[in-house]
């Protein structure tokens, strides 16, 4: 697992933790049933409080990403590729809904949003992978 | 077992010019409180009543669940204390301080101190009177973790310590706190990577607790805006904790960073304050009490 955290950016520690670490499930590099860190040693390895990372597996937990056991730890969830994609899907179209909200407030009418859609995705933008 | 390491209720206290007033604070155990405030605050006097030190005019004070000062040395066996002025007795050798220190502690382990003393690169046989202040503070921290205490209380820790120590620091406390029964708490009147493993913050000013809250809900509640000088109405004016104004523009914090966001999208930069700008703020907007 790998988490890199960024102090220039606006992002709070936590989402980005979360961000991580649900990107590699979602890539699959993070397989079901693999056991994560503890609260308390990832908080450590990243020096950063323990009630920052807890709130990041919490928001995970909350995503059916991870499962956690009391005693035992937190492990990536049996979720099938299936349901990991639906998800995926369901989050993209959150995030157009957001846009979409966005753009009307704005006054922009569908063509101009679907232009501006169309030159976002011809450019490839992805920041995250 | 309680879940508070220390618990305070009401507590007051007069030192001369200084008052610290009705302070009620629980320090939850198995995590890291970060104590801030200016110079004055009454960080200091906290810390005096929490070790039993000094007694509270008014309010009671219990640590690890035990009522101060009545169980005074039971308490006091269980904290480890780094002060910014370590104690210590100029003409001995760390060896002899540490002979003096140990009988006091039960739970003392001298080979943890002697693990300590390597990793810190301090000599066992050096006099006291020749070390920096910093090697006197990493002394403390040694003698505090050889005890393996319950609670550990660190006044101003970060003083004379270099940057590369300081982290090192960081990770003495992550471990420390690892098993899920030790607390720390430390306090501070500069902002220092310190703070980056605080869970907690307890913001004392001018002798009250303004909260304690995870450091989190801190930093997402309050939210810096800045913009140009003409944004500044009274209406605006009145909405901030404290400004900073200058001929090109103002600075200001906000209490309501929703709100903030509301009311200035579009034409302020709405930021995440840090640690620093929210004790700057709040110290400056003090006089302004609108009624």
């Amino acid at each position: 697992m790998n988490i890199i955290l960024s102090n220039a950016t606006d992002e709070p520690i936590y989402a980005q933790i979360a961000r991580q670490i649900r990107e590699q499930i979602w890539s699959g590099s993070l397989a079901s049933g693999a056991p994560l860190p503890s609260i308390r040693q990832l908080a450590k390895d990243l020096r950063i409080s323990v009630i920052t990372t807890k709130r990041a597996y919490e928001e995970l937990e909350k995503e059916g990403l991870i499962d956690s056991v009391v005693g035992k730890g937190s492990f990536v969830a049996g979720v099938s590729p299936a349901l990991l994609r639906e998800r995926r899907l369901r989050r993209v179209e959150e995030l157009l809904e957001e846009a979409v909200g966005d753009s009307r407030a704005l006054g922009m009418g569908l063509d101009e949003l679907v232009g501006l859609l169309a030159i976002l995705y011809e450019n490839g933008g992805s920041e995250h992978e | 077992m309680s879940e508070q390491a220390i618990e305070l209720r009401q507590v007051s206290k007069r030192q001369g010019a200084f008052r610290m007033e009705d302070v009620t604070l629980d320090i939850r155990k198995g995590y890291i409180t970060g104590l801030i405030g200016p110079n004055g605050a009454g960080k200091s006097t906290l810390i005096r009543q929490i070790l039993g030190m000094s007694l509270p005019d008014a309010g009671t004070v219990r640590v690890l669940g035990m009522p101060m000062p009545e169980r005074e040395d039971e308490i006091r066996r269980r904290i480890g204390f780094v002060a910014d002025e370590s104690p210590f007795y100029e003409h001995l050798s760390i060896r002899g301080m540490a002979r003096i220190v140990a009988p006091f502690y039960a739970d003392w382990d001298e080979r943890v101190f002697r693990t300590y003393l390597d990793r810190f690169e301090l000599t066992a046989g050096a006099k006291i009177r020749s070390l920096s202040k910093g090697m006197r503070m990493k002394l403390s921290i040694a003698i505090a973790f050889s005890h393996q205490p319950d609670l550990l209380i660190m006044d101003e820790p970060t003083a004379g310590l270099d940057p590369v120590f300081r982290r090192e620091l960081l990770d003495l406390l992550a471990d420390y706190v690892q098993d899920e029964r030790r607390t720390v708490v430390f306090s501070t009147h500069i902002t220092t990577d310190l703070e980056r493993i605080a869970d907690y913050i307890a913001f004392l000013h001018r002798g009250r607790l303004q909260f304690c809250e995870p450091k989190d809900d801190v930093l997402d509640r309050y939210a810096l805006v800045k913009a140009g000088p003409d944004l500044l109405d009274r209406e605006v004016r009145r909405s901030f904790v404290g400004i900073r104004e200058t001929a090109v523009g103002f600075e200001a914090l906000s209490a309501d960073r929703e709100a903030a966001v509301r009311l200035f999208a579009g034409y302020a930069s709405v930021e995440r304050p840090t640690l620093e700008d929210i004790m700057y703020f709040t110290a400056k907007g003090e006089p302004s009490v609108h009624a």
